[in-house]
């Protein structure tokens, strides 16, 4: 391999990292209020579509992007109702949301199969994509990638240095001692269960948007799993989500690169390297992280009081 | 807000889920059908064609009970585990690797009478199921990894390692290019009971739900396995052996998929290909939740979920819906049921204006 073969599968880890990173995010923000959001792969479905016929429809990449948000956050508000207002079990309730969320996209988007739309384009940034090495990896993009190098940085500064994300990270905590604070439990919970759904839905976004540019049934083929996965690996924590979703991408990329290069191993071996190195980057999290990294009250609903 | 104030009660009542249930399956329906109606379908007649298609006939009843067994295995198989609270989802993998393993045997025995090829290949679908279900029960007790991940990722590996033979080294030398094993010889096919288009498949099931009960009613093992899914705790305090119990139920709950995947390769297949997939796996866990984990409620879900199937595949035919809407009433059954459990649970008071 010479720097003409690495540079464009470095470029392309990147691009394919991407949904990964968006989804990641947004579970990360879901975890930290305490609330598991298991839907993630419905969500990404459904983002994805909504993405996808806005654009069709209005003309605007931008316009489909906000409605892949929207989407994702209208059906994360269904694990928000189950879970917050009806106190049903976190885990079964992201299943379902995941079973609903992928027959709910492939039932509307029959329509919306071979056609495809522009979306987003590469659009490379002056002076940044001259630099060496970084240029052609890093800025040689398009615009929702350009976006998902500043979202780790919102996301963590959020949790971080305001008082909402002080107050998420304490209900993720310890939910009674926020409530004995005298702030709402549920109002928190809800706003990083809407934002997270956002995210996700931002990462569908973004595969029918600017990976394929069309809408396919089975689009988000497990990625939504695998930000799950590296919600742990990344042990919650923002800026560790854009190591492992380079690195997913990247294996995906590498994947993709060589199917195309005809090598002899059968493609439905090579498609298993993603799913597989989620099981090992999950067992590498495991032997790392001795102390308990989750939030303590992770997929426990609160009952306040009577 | 609303002004309501809910309270836990003691001990959950019993008697509304059958009402939740049916609140459920209703409220779903009507969101489905405004669903059909907004994509200019006639939402009634749809409704109308999707019992007609799953209860009408004695055929459909038959088509729903034949649909009903894999679900059902599957389910008791993901029941074993959620009664330990240990998330059990990749009960879709395990049954393409019992699907996988009752295959071999066929491919490399031919030739055996079928009093010694089915139960060889009951064994071998049962090990091989349950194989894929010990990797995360050993993970999550060795490394503290979490299964509902791992057990999930072994779906799509599993799922891909079925394509891998069947388009690869099992494939049927003269099937015209199609990625499919050789058709079973009758003696790896369950046969039909009587007259009716029923297999002795069903036999299978029962004696899993009677093994089911039996263990769980009258051995120590089933009896410690309840305890310690109610309460971590009191197992701990009791010193049970919890890592043994992820082991085991991981184990039996593998095998009992593995078990749906030779049904469904014996009796519907029979051969494998990668239509043997239909999601059986994901199905079984909105009926174990629906059935709240107890063996008889599991059989009526099983049933009523096949029937949903059935019908939906009715509604494609005459209507062109997509198969995906089954999946939308799955999901919105599922939910509405989680939401429901509410009602159950807690007292529920007005708090009027204070």
């Amino acid at each position: 391999m010479n720097a003409e073969m690495i540079l464009p599968l470095l470029a392309a880890a990147v691009q394919t990292g991407t949904p990964i990173l968006y989804a990641t995010l947004g579970e990360i923000v879901t975890e930290r209020s305490g609330i598991l959001n298991l839907g993630v792969e419905g969500i990404m479905m459904v983002g994805a579509l909504a993405a996808y016929v806005c654009a069709l429809a209005t003309g605007s990449a931008w316009l489909g992007f906000a409605a892949g948000a929207a989407g994702g956050a209208l059906l994360a508000a269904i694990h928000g109702l189950v879970c917050i207002g009806f106190r049903g079990n976190q885990v079964v309730s992201g299943l379902a949301l995941t079973i609903l969320g992928t027959g709910l996209a492939n039932f509307l988007g029959v329509a919306y199969i071979g056609q495809s739309i522009p979306g987003f384009q590469r659009a490379a940034l002056p002076l940044l994509e001259g630099i060496p090495f970084l240029g052609p990896v890093f800025f040689r993009q398009d615009a929702l990638v350009y976006l998902s190098y500043l979202a780790p940085l919102a996301v963590w500064a959020a949790l971080a240095r305001t008082t909402w994300g002080l107050n998420l990270r304490a209900v993720g905590e310890a939910p009674e001692a926020v409530e004995a604070a005298g702030l709402s439990v549920s109002r928190l919970r809800w706003s990083a269960v809407l934002i997270g759904g956002a995210f996700m839905g931002a990462g569908g976004a973004y595969l029918s948007l600017a990976y394929t540019h069309l809408w396919t049934t089975g689009l988000v083929a497990g990625r939504g799993w695998i930000a799950v996965a590296l919600v742990i690996f990344a042990a919650w924590h923002p800026h560790r989500a854009v190591v492992g979703a380079y690195l997913f991408g990247g294996v995906m990329a590498f994947q993709f690169r060589l199917q195309a290069l005809g090598t002899h191993l059968p493609s439905s071996l090579l498609l298993m390297l993603p799913y597989a190195l989620t099981i090992i980057v999950l067992v590498a999290a495991g032997l790392r992280l001795r102390s308990q990294a989750a939030p303590a009250a992770l997929g426990v609903n609160h009952e306040p009081p009577d | 807000m609303i002004p309501i104030s809910l309270h836990k009660r003691p001990a959950p009542l019993t008697w509304p889920s059958l009402l939740i249930l049916a609140g459920a399956v209703g409220l779903s329906l009507i969101a489905s059908a405004l669903l059909l109606h907004w994509q200019g379908k006639p939402a009634l007649a749809g409704l109308g064609l999707l019992f007609q298609g799953a209860f009408g006939s004695l055929h459909a009843l038959e088509d729903c009970i034949i649909k009903a067994a894999p679900i059902f295995l599957c389910s008791l198989g993901v029941a074993v585990a959620f009664r330990l609270q240990v998330w059990n989802i990749g009960a879709e993998g395990q049954y393409a690797m019992g699907a996988i393993g009752a295959t071999w045997v066929v491919l490399s025995c031919p030739q055996w009478p079928a009093h010694l090829l089915v139960p060889a290949m009951i064994l071998a679908a049962g090990t091989a199921g349950g194989l894929c279900g010990l990797i995360p029960a050993l993970l999550k007790v060795y490394l503290k990894t979490n299964e509902i991940i791992v057990s999930l990722m072994l779906n799509y590996i599993c799922i891909l390692f079925l394509d891998y033979l069947v388009y690869g080294p099992w494939k049927d030398p003269v099937s015209f290019g199609f990625p499919m094993t050789t058709v079973f010889p009758p003696a790896a096919i369950l046969g039909p009971i009587g007259g009716t288009r029923l297999n002795w498949g069903l036999v299978l099931c029962l004696a899993a739900a009677l093994g089911f009960w039996v263990f769980f009613r009258f051995t120590r093992l089933g009896y410690e396995l309840t305890v310690s899914g109610e309460s971590r705790p009191a197992a701990r305090y009791a010193h049970l052996p919890y890592q043994r119990l992820v082991v085991t139920v991981m184990v039996a709950s593998g095998a009992l998929a593995g078990w749906a995947g030779f049904l469904e390769a014996s009796t519907t297949i029979n051969r494998l290909q990668p239509s043997i997939m239909v999601g059986y796996g994901y199905t079984a866990i909105v009926v174990a939740w629906l059935a709240r984990l107890h063996p008889a409620s599991i059989a009526a879900a099983s049933f009523m979920l096949a029937g949903l199937r059935v019908g939906v595949e009715n509604l494609q035919l005459e209507m062109q819906v997509p198969a995906a809407f089954g999946g939308i009433l799955e999901g919105l059954i599922l939910l509405t049921v989680l939401a429901g459990g509410l009602f159950g649970h807690y007292r529920i008071r007005w708090r009027g204006r204070s």
